[in-house]
């Protein structure tokens, strides 16, 4: 069999890759840190005021990367959860609701540095127009995934069933990116595009874009850390989780690596 | 699509259910160890074991309502999908499936509406085989545990169907209402039917010597008792 | 031996959910009195004042509305739940999401037409502008069809969970948000005088799809939630 396809099926067994999420796991938070630092002196510091919004503007550079960060993680969620339905992989079970937590923080943050932003911006702490609205409700949905998870007892069931809900509420998604196109909105309209030059100073974009990876990273660190919980969790009984518990029981400092 | 009920299968066609190494887990616990087992028209299976030891769980998964955690079910030699079942399969469960606040004979008519009419017979007549004559137009709410189940075994005389997946059968009946149940048995069996019944024990099948296939703890593989 | 079509099978479900709805009819008239409370509330929250009421009358009745048919969504799959007769809907050999169809319409026939009916009397009760009353019919006629497929499928994710009534508003109320933004956004219109039809246009787009996508989610909920 190609050696590649063998190694995502041995991936998407549970022990192998709690084995390399725990390996990957310090790296992917180091980066977040580092470039989250780069980030934000870039942006803190070395970016120049705005000509209109003065310093008030420099929330951008956790509200525009956590925003981001909300729609791809549903979409990443989304995927996972379509996986794990039609092919019933555990791995991307635990993917999907491992996600969901991640997603809903930055919904959240996303939420409250926006209205910190806009009371000075637009005097008010909220507003019902179309790119806020269809935000509050991606949080409403993965506060939904994550309560129809909990409710069910099976873990297996659980999992397919909130992967469904989700699945259901990504007509939700083009809904959040389109909104300022589609309705007349308080909310500004796109500046930063992916084909095509950007609407904002390059000395603003490059901190911008170094933060959305720097989340990407924390995501990333995030996600293989609940992941591997959830997967002990899951398969409680097996003799591998046994091992990685006498291993952690044997040695005050992290297991080493399971023989399992 | 339904061979004639009447002509028992040729000897080389595959049997009417099979299991194969299946098993179920629950929360990846497994709920029975692997199964391997066929029935064959005209043959009455008796599924016994102690209380949770998976009967329902199992009847559950011949049915095609559970997917089996490992290995497979096939009926008449295809694998089991609800998209297949067709008039094959008639499950009577621990709920007996019938609405409270309708009569006898309206829920009779659901489930021919439902499943189809087996030929030669009427609601009536059947309701008064399994000696409810005077109670087709009583709500089902009023009636006794043990009416409720000739009701169900009614139904089971009105739609077709060549594989009985029943769940305790026996369960609330008595004694007259237990021949009752061999009857029906008996009656499907001649007919190139067949059957699966779990019972948690005292069973009454008297008519022939059935199979009898004990559930054990997960792991341990079902055990064929002698006749 | 007659196997029944699925056209016969989809009215003989039709007829037994009405029988049963006809059989409980006292019931019936709840969602429609909880509608009338929850409107009658808001003069006493508000104060009487005709002008401020006429402001806010389309969208109260919109969402007292939506209230009520949400409370009423737990009882389309309870009952049949409990008794059995969900699972044999499952393993019928009827394409299920064209039964779940049968049981939806049903649902929003005896549940929603009566607040529908209702609907200009709360109306009444909030001054609303008898101009408005066409367009504010019209956009009830269109919504709460689509807000019953979109808690359908919903309710077929929590069916048989004890005490689902708040998880199960949690999941239903953000699906429920965009078709309330536009029937509101309808009424809104034509009480400023502007053009109301686009919205409108936009809810039926929105129903005809639900009509042919819900029923296919909500069968294949009920098969991750049964098993």
């Amino acid at each position: 069999m190609n050696p590649l396809v063998l190694w995502f099926h041995k991936l998407g067994s549970p022990p192998t890759f709690y084995r390399l999420a725990g390996r990957l796991l310090p790296w992917c938070y180091g980066l977040a840190l580092v470039l989250g630092a780069v980030a934000l002196y870039g942006g803190l510091v070395l970016a120049p005021s705005d000509y209109q919004q003065g310093d008030a503007f420099r929330i951008i550079f956790i509200h525009v990367p956590c925003a981001w960060m909300s729609l791809f993680v549903y979409a990443f969620m989304a995927v996972n959860g379509f996986i794990a339905l039609v092919w019933r992989i555990k791995l991307s079970e635990t993917l999907a609701m491992a996600a969901a937590p991640v997603g809903a923080a930055f919904t959240f943050v996303c939420l409250v540095t926006g209205s910190l932003w806009g009371k000075p911006m637009w005097g008010t702490w909220w507003t019902w127009d179309a790119r806020l609205t269809s935000e509050l409700v991606l949080l409403f949905l993965y506060l939904g995934v994550i309560g129809l998870h909990q409710a069910i007892e099976d873990r297996r069931q659980a999992a397919r069933a909130a992967a469904f809900l989700a699945l259901v509420g990504i007509v939700n998604l083009p809904i959040v990116h389109f909104s300022v196109t589609w309705w007349n909105t308080l909310h500004q309209g796109s500046t930063v595009r992916l084909f095509g030059p950007s609407l904002i100073d390059a000395r603003m974009l490059w901190p911008l874009l170094t933060m959305a990876l720097a989340t990407k990273f924390w995501f990333a660190g995030s996600l293989l850390s609940r992941a591997r919980v959830d997967l002990l969790e899951l398969e409680g009984g097996k003799d591998w989780v046994r091992q990685v518990a006498l291993a952690a029981d044997a040695a005050p400092a992290p297991p080493p690596e399971a023989s399992a | 699509m339904v061979t004639g009920m009447s002509i028992p299968d040729p000897i080389d066609a595959p049997p009417l259910l099979e299991a194969r190494g299946l098993t179920f887990l629950r929360n990846e616990e497994p709920i029975f160890g692997p199964l391997d087992f066929a029935l064959r028209p005209g043959e009455v299976v008796l599924m016994e074991g102690d209380n949770g030891a998976g009967k329902t769980t199992l009847l559950k998964v011949l049915s095609g309502l559970l997917e089996p955690g490992a290995g497979e079910v096939r009926l008449r030699g295809e694998p089991l999908t609800l998209a297949r079942l067709s008039h094959q399969v008639a499950l009577l469960g621990h709920l007996l499936g019938l609405k409270l606040e309708l009569s006898a004979l309206e829920n009779l008519r659901f489930a021919i509406g439902l499943g189809g009419l087996r030929a030669g017979i009427t609601p009536h007549q059947a309701l008064k085989s399994v000696g409810l004559e005077g109670y087709e137009d009583v709500a089902v709410r009023q009636l006794s545990a043990g009416q409720k189940k000739r009701v169900a075994l009614a139904r089971l005389l009105l739609v077709p169907a060549a594989l009985w997946l029943l769940d305790e059968p026996y369960a609330n009946l008595d004694r007259e209402g237990i021949e009752l149940v061999n009857r029906l048995l008996e009656l499907h069996a001649r007919r190139g039917g067949a059957a699966l019944i779990t019972s948690h024990g005292a069973y009454a099948y008297t008519s022939g010597t059935p199979r009898r296939i004990r559930l054990r703890a997960p792991g341990q593989p079902a055990q064929e008792l002698a006749a | 031996m007659s196997y029944g079509s699925t056209a016969g099978a989809c009215r003989a479900l039709l007829a037994r959910d009405l029988r049963l709805v006809w059989r409980r009819r006292g019931d019936a008239l709840n969602p429609a009195l909880f509608a009338i409370m929850v409107v009658a509330l808001f003069p006493f929250a508000l104060g009487p004042e005709p002008q401020v009421l006429q402001r806010i009358a389309a969208g109260t009745v919109l969402v007292a509305l939506l209230l009520a048919g949400l409370l009423s969504l737990d009882a389309l799959f309870r009952s049949d739940l409990e008794d059995g007769s969900l699972e044999q809907l499952v393993l019928s050999p009827h394409p299920l999401a064209l039964l779940l169809a049968c049981k939806i319409a049903v649902h929003w026939l005896t549940t929603a037409l009566p607040l529908l009916v209702c609907a200009p009397l709360l109306g009444e009760l909030l001054n609303l502008p008898p101009a408005l009353r066409p367009v504010l019919l019209a956009s009830l006629g269109l919504s709460t069809p689509l807000l019953s497929l979109i808690g359908a499928v919903c309710v077929a994710l929590t069916v048989g969970m004890r005490r689902s009534g708040m998880l199960l508003a949690l999941l239903v109320l953000p699906l429920y948000v965009p078709v309330l933004i536009f029937a509101a956004g309808a009424c809104n219109a034509a009480q400023n005088g502007l053009a109301f039809t686009a919205p409108l246009l936009w809810l039926g787009a929105g129903l005809a799809l639900s009509l042919v996508l819900a029923p296919l989610a909500c069968a294949a909920a009920l098969k991750i939630s049964l098993t």
